[in-house]
Formats: structure tokens, C-alpha cells, sequence
């Protein structure tokens, strides 16, 4: 716990609930008649609501993107390195606006809020969301807001498909599209790891078709390998083997089949926390959210047609060990991108950590993120 | 500005499409999209340029035109290709000439003369490799693999069918000297060739 809270925090922060009472339409075709959205705000907007950026969270992330809750927590909000007085995404400049994505278990509506119809949980009934829908939420919270246009939308790896369906969906209320560690769909590899993950949730006994709460129970087995797969995917085999190489745990092997090697008990450590705070079907929501992401499709494949109503500027960021999201597949998005003539930078960061590297501020990624930040902030008189 | 870059900016018209390679810390293009309105890309390999470029609003893709060619550009995308002071730094000038003038209508091509009189006179006298203003490297780690003259550059555009449509020499400084322009491929010691494939109209 802290003493007091660095100088480059953003301090204590509270999120709020929005409820939102008309419908929103989804993608699959159902509605959700009213929602919920969880929201964290840092920083404040300016007179024109020029100087707003959207933060949009990856699979497992949430609204606590910057600074603590209480003198008690551990550890900051998931994004601090990059929000905060005088960091990349500078709260002095900017108004940063942090949510929990509809389908999310940190408490928008998803399906562990009662379903209207029925006075119970949702569970497995709550309709799969997309990308797009997201976004139309998101769209619905700027408008409470205030905000006509973003000066930026900013996202890592899923974070970053939505500020690209932003790009596409709402053309005229983005300035900056900022794109870290992401694709423009997902490789058949990548919707293979999701589906490992989705078995190991749904062949839990614990998951009873997705009711467990009935049962008062939840599938932690099932979650805890699924993070635990997902995990290894994050990471870069070199950063696994600087972390823990060979270690063992004590001095021999036992032959056995506990977790002897230090790799087999972190990794059950990060499952079983994992498994005690997140909803396994919101779980199966965000894989299922990743794996339909395509905003090519609806061109025919061709993502650069796709690209077409853009009007914003992108910065696209990659990572060198990234083997989820390698920068060969930001690459394809950059390509569409300058082939459909819009305004693109582009960096291929060199960093050990894999997809992780997207939160851990290295000096180059750093200082361009905060170079380009600069400019957008500079454009809007922030 | 320098001058060379004050001539370049002369060639670029209002509104054009342009990729810079080896933008540098983009000053080049920064004036081209304030002062011409000009858009487009740079390409880079430096990282502290890319930052630089990024943070004064110059459009930058990181991309090593060695290993990466320009494949990832579309025939006839930009009006105008720039490269100054790259050629003689890339492992294939001829075929990086042949992509710019692929991507792009025109080109306009800057680089350092090796036959410049100094240079002559310096391995002439002394034996050693030459040293200027324009190349201020020992030969074990100057950048520079591919030097040229004037004379031979104007000979692989012959022999490749691209037209030179202007040429203008400086001296070491940029400088506009009536001397260079008099006897270029002796007294001119940076050249900037505006070159195109397409025929006379």
C-alpha cells in the first residue's frame, strides 16, 4: 500500500454508472432494452469537448484504466504507464474516458446483470456482442457526455479493433485512431487458442450450460486453464524463459505431476486469481467478440475498400516478440491503410515482451506514443 | 531551409500526393503539407526521426527500404517520389529507382557527386578514400555503398529510358554556385535530378 500516490498518477478515482434507457440494437439481431455502463473519467473536458479521448480495453480489461481506488490497492489501474499528469496519454490535456464494454463482468450489463425478462441473471442468454456494438455503445456515452468527436481513440490488441470500427462506423467523430498490438482479424491460430479456452470453460462440470449461478457455483477449473492458455499467448517465448527458464521449485525433480517448474506454478497462480474475478461467460462473449472481428468482410475481403468512410488519422503500433498479433499483421492493416490513402504512421517497436509489451512502457514506445499524443492534443488546443 | 530542399519544394505542386524515402525528421515534408498542402507518407528507419516525424504531424512508416522494397505500394499511388541523399545509401539503386518511378509519375532524386574536384584531388594526392562536406565518413562506416557520379547517373537513366526533366547542382552548403552549374560533374557536389518515365507531352 501506498504512502501517498506518485506524482504521475492520476490519484484516486471513482467509476460511475450510466444507465442508459433506450435500446440499443445489436448485431446478432436481438436488443438490449436498457444497459449499464461502467465508467472511469481522468483529467477534464474542455469548453468545445474537444479534448476527450476514448480508452477502449482489451479481453479481460475493464473501466480501471489510471490511478488507484483506495490508499489500500495494491496496484494501479491497468493502463497507468500511459495515463496520467504528464505521461503518454497526458490527463492535464486530455479528458480520458475509460469504460467496461457491454457483456463485462466489472459491472456494465453483461451476463451477470438480472435479465428483465426473466429476474434472473442473464447467464448464457445474453446475446453475443461485437466489435461494432461496442462501439455503438461507446457512441451512446459520448453523446451522454457531450462528445461530438474523440481526439483520439486509443486501444491495445481488442482496444485496438474498436478504435478501428470506430474509424469506420463513426467517421466524423474521431481525429485519431490509435491502434497498439492489434489486427485486422483474427488467424485461424488465433481463433484456435480461443476455442481451447472456450472448451476448457464449457467442459467444466462447474459450467451447467453456462448456469452456474443456479447452481451457486461457477466453472473455476474451466476459467483458470482458459487464462492460463490465453496467458502463454501474451507472452514471448523469451520472456518466458528470462522470467523462469528450467527453475524448479525446490531442488530435484519429483517425478511427479505437480507444478514443479516455476513456469507451471505461475501460470496456475495467474489462472486460479484470474478464475476468482472473472465471468466465464463474459469469457466466451469477448473470445467470441475477437473471433468475429472482420471488418473486411462486409468488402469482400478487401480491407482497404473497407477503410473507405475513414476520415481520421492512425497511428498503428507493433511489437517485435508479439507472436498473438505479430507486427506482420499490423503491417497488413498499415498497407490497407496507405492503399485507400488515408493518413497512417506506423512503428514496429522492439520489445521482449510479447503482446504484453502493449502495457509495459518501454522508452521507444514511450516517447512515440507520447510525440504523437502530443500532436493530437496540440491539434485541439489541449 | 536547406537550399536543396528549396529547390525540391519548387517541384512539388499544390495538393500532390508524395512519399518521401528516407524522410528524415521530416522537415522536408512537414513544409510540403504547411506550405503546398501536400499529403503522403515518409519512410524511415531512424528512431529517433520516426519520433520526430510523429510529433510535428509528419505521416511516417517505419520501413527499411532495403528489405522491404516499396512492394507495399500501389502503381501511380503518388504523384512525386523524394529521395534525398538515400540512394547512394540503398543496396540497389537501380531497381529502388525503377520502384520509385513504379509508385510514383515523377521522381526527384538527390545525391552526393563522387567526382566532384575534391574528391578527385584528395585520392589523387593522397591515396586514401576522400572525405567532404557531402561525405563525411571513413570508408569502413560510411552508409554511402552506392556512390555515383553525375555522369553515371545521367547513364543508368539513358540506358533505363527515364527522362531527366531537371537538374540542378549545389555546392557542399547547398549552395547555388555558377561554377557548378558550368561544369556540374566536376565542381557540383550534391545534384537533384527530377526524373519521370512517362513520354514528353
Amino acid at each position: 500500500m501506498p504512502d501517498s500516490l506518485p506524482s504521475d498518477s492520476v490519484g484516486l478515482v471513482s467509476p460511475q454508472t450510466i444507465a442508459f434507457e433506450s435500446p440499443i440494437e445489436l448485431a446478432c439481431g436481438q436488443a438490449l432494452d436498457r444497459y449499464d455502463l461502467v465508467v472511469e473519467t481522468y483529467g477534464t473536458l474542455n469548453e468545445d469537448a474537444s479534448n476527450a479521448v476514448l480508452i477502449c480495453h482489451a479481453l479481460s480489461g475493464h473501466h480501471h484504466a489510471a490511478g488507484y481506488h483506495s490508499m489500500a490497492d495494491k496496484k494501479p489501474g491497468w493502463w497507468d504507464s500511459c495515463i496520467g499528469p504528464g505521461k503518454a496519454i497526458d490527463t492535464n490535456r486530455f479528458f480520458v474516458v475509460s469504460l467496461n464494454n457491454l457483456g463485462g463482468c466489472h459491472g456494465s450489463t453483461g451476463p451477470n446483470a438480472t435479465n428483465p425478462a426473466t429476474g434472473k441473471p442473464y447467464g448464457p442468454d445474453f446475446p453475443v456482442i461485437t466489435v461494432a456494438d461496442w462501439v455503438k455503445s461507446q457512441a451512446h456515452l459520448a453523446d451522454h457526455l457531450g462528445i461530438r468527436q474523440w481526439a483520439a481513440v486509443v486501444g491495445g490488441s481488442l482496444g485496438g479493433m474498436q478504435a478501428l470500427q470506430w474509424s469506420l462506423d463513426y467517421p466524423d467523430r474521431v481525429r485519431h485512431a490509435v491502434i497498439i498490438a492489434s489486427t485486422p482479424r483474427l488467424s485461424a491460430q488465433n481463433i484456435a487458442f480461443n476455442e481451447v479456452a472456450r472448451q476448457a470453460i464449457t467442459s467444466d462440470h462447474e459450467f451447467h450450460d453456462g448456469r452456474y449461478h443456479d447452481h451457486d457455483t461457477v466453472p473455476r477449473r474451466g476459467l483458470m486453464l482458459a487464462r492460463m492458455v490465453g496467458h502463454i499467448t501474451y507472452l514471448s517465448d523469451a520472456s518466458m524463459g528470462e522470467k523462469f527458464g528450467r527453475e524448479l521449485r525446490e531442488e530435484a525433480y519429483k517425478f511427479g505431476f505437480d507444478a514443479e517448474f516455476q513456469v507451471e506454478s505461475y501460470l496456475r497462480y495467474q489462472g486460479e486469481r484470474f478464475s476468482e474475478r472473472f465471468d466465464a461467460n463474459t469469457y466466451l462473449l469477448m473470445t467470441r467478440a475477437l473471433d468475429y472481428f472482420d471488418p473486411a468482410y462486409a468488402a469482400g475481403g478487401d480491407l482497404s475498400r473497407a477503410l473507405a468512410p475513414a476520415q481520421c488519422e492512425y497511428l498503428v503500433l507493433s511489437f517485435s516478440t508479439d507472436w498473438r498479433f505479430p507486427p506482420a499483421r499490423s503491417e497488413e492493416m498499415v498497407n490497407a491503410m496507405i492503399s485507400a490513402r488515408k493518413k497512417v504512421s506506423y512503428a514496429e517497436i522492439d520489445a521482449p515482451w510479447g503482446h504484453d509489451a502493449f502495457l509495459i512502457p518501454t522508452p521507444r514506445y514511450t516517447d512515440i506514443f507520447t510525440a504523437y499524443m502530443g500532436r493530437a492534443a496540440r491539434e485541439v488546443g489541449a | 531551409m536547406r537550399s536543396d530542399l528549396e529547390i525540391i519544394q519548387q517541384w512539388v505542386n499544390a495538393g500532390q500526393h508524395v512519399l518521401d524515402l528516407g524522410c528524415g525528421d521530416g522537415t522536408l515534408l512537414d513544409y510540403l503539407q504547411r506550405e503546398r498542402g501536400a499529403t503522403g507518407f515518409g519512410l524511415e528507419i531512424n528512431q529517433e526521426h520516426i519520433t520526430t516525424c510523429m510529433g510535428r504531424g509528419v505521416r511516417v512508416i517505419e520501413q527499411n527500404l532495403d528489405t522491404q522494397g516499396l512492394d507495399n505500394f500501389d502503381d501511380g499511388m503518388f504523384d512525386v517520389v523524394l529521395m534525398t541523399q538515400a540512394l547512394q545509401a540503398v543496396r540497389r539503386p537501380d531497381k529502388m529507382i525503377d520502384e520509385m518511378l513504379r509508385v510514383g509519375r515523377e521522381g526527384i532524386v538527390t545525391f552526393p557527386n563522387f567526382a566532384h574536384w575534391r574528391l578527385r584531388w584528395g585520392l589523387a594526392l593522397s591515396g586514401r578514400m576522400p572525405e567532404s562536406n557531402a561525405l563525411p565518413y571513413k570508408w569502413y562506416n560510411t552508409p554511402n555503398i552506392r556512390l555515383c557520379t553525375f555522369k553515371d547517373f545521367e547513364a543508368l537513366c539513358r540506358q533505363k529510358g527515364i527522362r531527366i526533366l531537371s537538374r540542378r547542382v549545389v555546392d557542399g552548403h547547398h549552395q547555388n554556385s555558377w561554377l557548378a552549374r558550368l561544369w556540374p560533374n566536376l565542381l557540383g557536389e550534391i545534384a537533384i535530378y527530377r526524373i519521370t518515365r512517362e513520354a514528353s507531352t
